[in-house]
């Protein structure tokens, strides 16, 4: 059986000015089965926005886009625009990250979400505002909070609204970037517990984007961590913290400063390597405090482990060949 | 040196913003509100010490900060540094007090003037406050700066514009131009929240060691966990007071103030296992034009008392003593 959301071989090139190119997602799969929650995490510039908006249509005409994104087993990327309008929103709904981009803000938070239901034919006049409460109550929004404009609303009730939004088409994943980085710790916390309790409620599967690692070992089951436009290592949060199979998820861990953890946070030294031109070896080689002649010469492809885990490292073979 | 080794202290600090009536407030002749942006702080840092000022936005953190170094006017209270009230000194008097303390902001991006290469970055303190002798003295105070800061070789950086530089190489930089007068007290306000977390340890590290010179580093953070692996000590804001400080051990791992205990519980962990149930308050904090009669946190509290309405607590010793302090009737 096909998984409800797969992404295959996603790769998102970007003209740059004198004829060059970035290559920005190089090669990225990754499936999602209903009801999941899988956490895409990585730096700035590691292409996890990128995934995400090529996966629902959204890049700008300057990106060449290639590979397949299947909707229970159908290709929804292929026919472009077309093919892909259908499902979003009513398959799979999108917050990002400062929800005010996401609203109109000269209609009230309430006349959006009626408009929304009516362009989709879901409700109209009664049955449309009747769902539309109902909607602001699963979000947690006071009822007549949602006949005022969105500068009306503080960031956290902004976030809420757009997840309101959201949810008006009964979506089945709902694909949200970064969607507390702005907030407060104490309304991230409400934010998270909603997001929590409306995958719960609702059955949705959830894709998180985020760079904050705490964020998805609390609320995903399981991750996939991007590096220099590609996955490096995927599986069950768990298994990532405490045994993770490359290199960076483990250092990105050991940066990452935790309450009451151990020993202070290290850095990684160095940088990621540029995107524009081609990468020979190991992209996160240069910085790599395990890396051996192989790394700098041929490039480790995403390779499954055991189970549900992957990881792209030529170290994981050294540890067959021992076995 | 002041004679007990405190570098800055802060009492009572008072900070109060007119907020903007607007045509027709000022035409009817509303009263005018007050946002009481800090409302009675006092604090002190010590040479060579990391403090870390933490709350979330809008609790009165950057403010203090701003206030300490009489970049805002205090309403009430008293700033002493280095042994001398700078309260009401004028702006003639705090020049040469200036090049004693140093600001770094969050955006290394906007911070930066990106006409300026690194060199002209962090020459140009030198300049304005005429030190640092000849232009080859300058340019050797310069690379020492640059070296403290850990880009090095420095030659490989003087040369380069701010586009040239990663964020984390951006914020060293710009902690060298604030370095370079050899400051006593720096105020970092969100050091490294613009940075990817691979680099956030580094920048953290090397204010750490600065520290180690006998530098006094007050942080402004909304992040407790960078707090408490960082700072030697922490202080708590709700709402323009301090409501918990101690040490940054005691305050994470023996917290006793209701605010510190939610505002703990709710922090992601790293470790997928530590699923531990978070307090969440409901709600967001209440604005500073109308603080809450009593123990300002009360109608968030989930202990509050019927006393809880009438006394606004102070800051009393707590826990395990040791500087430990909260503002709450019901702290031990």
């Amino acid at each position: 059986m096909s998984a409800l959301l797969e992404l295959e071989d996603l790769h998102v090139w970007f003209d740059l000015e004198g004829g060059r190119e970035l290559h920005a997602v190089q090669g990225v799969s990754l499936a999602l089965e209903s009801g999941q929650r899988l956490g895409l995490v990585g730096e700035s510039g590691c292409g996890k926005t990128t995934t995400v908006l090529g996966l629902l249509g959204l890049l700008p005409p300057s990106a060449s886009v290639s590979g397949r994104v299947l909707l229970n087993g159908r290709d929804i990327l292929a026919g472009g625009e077309e093919t892909i309008r259908p499902h979003r929103w009513t398959d799979l709904a999108i917050v990002f990250q400062g929800a005010m981009n996401a609203l109109n803000p000269v209609q009230t938070v309430s006349a959006q979400i009626v408009e929304a239901l009516e362009v989709h034919g879901l409700a109209s006049g009664r049955a449309a505002r009747t769902r539309v409460s109902e909607l602001l109550e699963a979000v947690g929004i006071p009822r007549d909070r949602g006949e005022r404009f969105p500068h009306e609303f503080s960031g956290g009730m902004r976030q809420r609204a757009a997840m309101a939004m959201a949810l008006a088409c009964n979506p089945s994943v709902l694909v949200t970037d970064e969607p507390t980085t702005a907030l407060d710790v104490m309304v991230q916390a409400q934010i998270l517990q909603l997001l929590d309790s409306l995958c719960r409620d609702f059955g949705l599967a959830l894709l998180l984007v985020t760079h904050d690692l705490p964020v998805v070992a609390q609320l995903c089951d399981r991750a996939a961590v991007m590096y220099a436009g590609e996955i490096v290592e995927r599986g069950p949060v768990d298994g990532l913290f405490h045994e993770p199979r490359h290199p960076y998820t483990r250092l990105l861990f050991a940066a990452t400063p935790d309450l009451h953890g151990n020993g202070t946070p290290v850095s990684i030294p160095g940088a990621p390597p540029r995107l524009d031109r081609p990468l020979a070896g190991c992209p996160f080689q240069p910085r790599c405090d395990r890396a051996f002649a192989r790394c700098v010469d041929e490039r480790p492809l995403l390779r499954t482990l055991d189970g549900e885990r992957a990881a792209a490292c030529h170290l994981n073979d050294l540890v067959a060949v021992r076995r | 040196m002041s004679s007990n080794g405190r570098l800055l202290e802060v009492e009572d600090l008072v900070v109060h913003y007119p907020v903007p009536r607007g045509l027709v407030g000022t035409v009817s002749r509303r009263p005018r509100q007050l946002v009481r942006a800090v409302d009675g702080v006092s604090f002190s840092l010590a040479r060579g010490e990391l403090l870390a000022l933490v709350g979330e936005s809008g609790c009165g953190k950057t403010t203090t900060a701003q206030t300490v170094l009489r970049l805002v006017e205090p309403a009430a209270g008293r700033i002493t540094f280095d042994g001398r009230d700078i309260t009401s000194a004028t702006n003639r008097a705090m020049r040469p007090l200036r090049r004693r303390m140093q600001i770094i902001y969050q955006d290394p991006y906007e911070s930066l003037d990106p006409r300026l290469t690194v060199r002209g970055t962090v020459e140009e303190p030198l300049l304005i406050h005429r030190e640092g002798g000849s232009k080859e003295q300058r340019a050797e105070l310069v690379r020492d700066a640059l070296v403290r800061v850990e880009l090095t070789p420095p030659e490989l950086f003087l040369g380069r514009y701010p586009h040239e530089l990663s964020g984390g190489q951006r914020q060293r930089v710009a902690i060298a131009a604030s370095i370079v007068l050899g400051p006593e007290l720096l105020v970092a306000d969100e050091p490294v929240s613009m940075l990817d977390v691979s680099v956030r340890a580094g920048v953290l590290a090397l204010l750490d060691r600065l520290r180690e010179g006998g530098l006094g580093v007050l942080m402004i953070t909304h992040d407790l966990s960078t707090a408490a692996r960082f700072a030697d000590r922490i202080a708590v804001m709700y709402l323009g007071r301090i409501v918990e400080q101690g040490p940054a051990s005691a305050v994470v791992g023996d917290p006793q103030h209701p605010y510190t205990k939610a505002l703990l519980s709710v922090v992601p962990r790293r470790d997928p296992r530590d699923r531990t149930k978070p307090q969440i308050l409901t709600g967001e904090a209440p604005d500073a034009v109308r603080i809450p009669p009593g123990c300002r946190f009360h109608p968030r509290c989930p202990i509050a008392i019927a006393e809880c309405r009438e006394i606004d607590p102070a800051l009393e010793p707590a826990g395990s003593g040791q500087g430990h302090e909260a503002a709450c009737i019901l702290a031990g």
